[in-house]
């Protein structure tokens, strides 16, 4: 359990510039994914004469509402490669962006509660230890061991049978990590607009060469859409379509209380993801409401059902209070991976389909994006997550391979 | 919670139910001529409307039956519940979204005679339906 204090919050993070007319790339949404990707193009490829547009505040969307859990054991190739690279790119952003966002590789279970989830549990250890992803299996008492407030009693409705552990893993402090990367776009000259909302597309026959904002028309010559649960309302506005479905997402923290879970515990089964964060609040997310929503709430029987998991898991947190709720909406795709890379209309790109997950995958989906908006081709490591692959029937399903259900 | 008015039972919790996504999204009429972006589109394409959207729910744990609602997604107001194989009742909120490409036909589950409820008082969502 970390005791560190919060980082200090820096005097200056980023200029308000108004739009210039024109861009070589407009990157649409000024969350994690948005402004991960602004860099990259700046560091990585010299892109620097590029705008962020973000029609709210920065990072007010899913990047202020996620559990911020990190993690990379997820079952298939693909997703393991593009998601470990993600966690090695954790492990050294702090000093890159020069920004100690506290990164705490306090580790991540996976708790097992039934024979099938133990099989599947201990397939997926060893995918990940043949893809280089750190994980062990846990039999109930290492799991006791490393988190003793779990109660592992055979003699509750699902039982902990054991876990996976996957110790890289943790959790950071997610609005510094979008001030980390903002203070370091700006640095690079990007501006970073907000209160911008997009309204529609200037496209030449199919080529897309301008962005009308509630700021004014903007030029430029590539678009690269990083907007999460509003994805398939842009893609309409540019004549696509994109096979997501926006889903309100729920999550909780209680009061402050002093430290007592070191880890991160996630349950797939009972669907509960619990941890203690810097300050001492604990931190818990649950599933997707069923419906589709763009409200940012989500129905209080979702909670409920959390919070009976959450309490049988954990007896101690009976006599916690919730103390805040809210919902955030989380771009679904049928087979739980994301979307990363070229669309139908030309010069128009898309990262999106990151679901429940996509603060852990934040670094990689820049990196990768960026590589793809700057070169027009996809980087390797995004390439299986392509838009044609819903066509082609090479679908990456990790629904219920990647330790917890998207 | 939603309080979503069943046809047949009358208001229920949201829990009582199962949902179905998009409605009127019906077979391909002729399957073995569609090209891969055509079935992908019948498979994995789905409306992902923000404003008004007519969705299939079922009552699993109630009278057991399918049946069409048009909530708004955004507001999470139900604006009409309406039988499995009558069109989408008109409404004032949002414009509908663009229908897919892999069929545009109407639901293909039309097969009764049950005229569209649009005149019915049962198809007005009661006050408060949703929280």
């Amino acid at each position: 359990m970390s005791n560190q204090q919060l980082p200090e919050h820096p005097d200056f993070l980023w200029r308000n510039p108004e739009p210039k007319s024109s861009y070589d790339a407009v990157i649409v949404g000024g969350g994690g994914h948005g402004l991960a990707t602004a860099y990259f193009l700046a560091k990585n490829h010299g892109m620097t004469n590029i705008a962020v547009l973000e029609k709210g505040w920065l990072a007010g969307g899913n990047m202020a509402r996620n559990t911020t859990i990190i993690r990379s054991n997820y079952l298939w190739d693909e997703s393991a490669a593009i998601y470990e690279h993600a966690l090695k790119l954790w492990e050294i952003l702090p000093e890159e962006l020069e920004y100690d966002f506290l990164f705490s590789q306090r580790g991540v279970m996976n708790l097992a509660h039934t024979l099938g989830d133990v099989r599947e549990s201990i397939r997926r250890v060893g995918a990940n230890k043949l893809n280089g992803v750190d994980a062990e299996w846990l039999d109930p008492k290492q799991v006791k061991e490393l988190c003793p407030i779990l109660n592992i009693n055979d003699n509750i409705r699902y039982p902990v049978m054991g876990a996976t552990y996957q110790p890289r893993a943790g959790i950071a402090k997610h609005d510094h990590v979008a001030w980390a990367f903002a203070r370091k776009c700006d640095e690079l000259g990007v501006d970073i607009i907000q209160n911008c909302e997009v309204t529609g597309f200037v496209k030449d026959g199919n080529r897309v060469v301008g962005v009308k904002t509630n700021q004014g028309t903007i030029n430029t010559e590539k678009v690269g859409l990083c907007a999460a649960g509003h994805s398939s309302v842009l893609a309409e506005m540019a004549g696509f379509r994109l096979p997501i479905q926006s889903h309100p997402l729920q999550a909780l923290v209680s009061e402050l209380h002093e430290p007592v879970h070191p880890t991160v515990v996630m349950s797939n089964h009972v669907h509960v993801y619990v941890s203690q964060a810097h300050k001492g609040e604990l931190v818990m997310g649950a599933g997707v409401d069923s419906y589709n929503g763009y409200g940012q709430r989500g129905s209080f029987h979702v909670i409920e059902h959390q919070m009976a998991a959450a309490v049988e898991l954990f007896p101690i947190f009976a006599r916690a209070h919730v103390l805040r709720t809210w919902g955030g909406i989380v771009d679904t795709t049928l087979d739980a991976s994301p979307i990363v890379g070229t669309t139908p209309v030309e010069n128009m790109f898309v990262n999106c389909g990151w679901g429940t997950g996509g603060f852990k995958g934040t670094p990689a989906a820049g990196l990768t994006f960026a590589h793809t908006i700057a070169t027009g081709t996809p980087h390797k490591l995004n390439k299986p997550f392509a838009l044609e692959r819903f066509e082609t029937g090479a679908l990456i399903d990790e629904h219920g391979a990647a330790a917890v259900a998207h | 919670m939603l309080l979503i008015p069943c046809p047949n039972c009358g208001s229920r919790d949201e829990t009582e139910f199962h949902y179905g996504g998009q409605a009127h999204v019906a077979y391909p009429e002729n399957p073995t001529e569609l090209n891969d972006r055509e079935w992908a589109e019948f498979l994995f394409y789905r409306d992902n409307t923000k404003g008004a959207f007519a969705e299939r729910w079922l009552h699993s744990t109630g009278c057991r039956q399918w049946f069409n609602m048009l909530r708004d997604t955004v507001t999470y107001d139900i604006q009409a519940v309406y039988a499995m194989g009558t069109p989408r009742p008109a409404t004032t909120g949002p414009a509908a979204s663009e229908p897919g490409t892999a069929s545009t036909a109407a639901d293909s589950t039309t097969t009764g005679n049950a005229a569209p409820s649009t005149s019915s008082s049962s198809t007005t969502a009661p006050e408060g339906a949703t929280k």
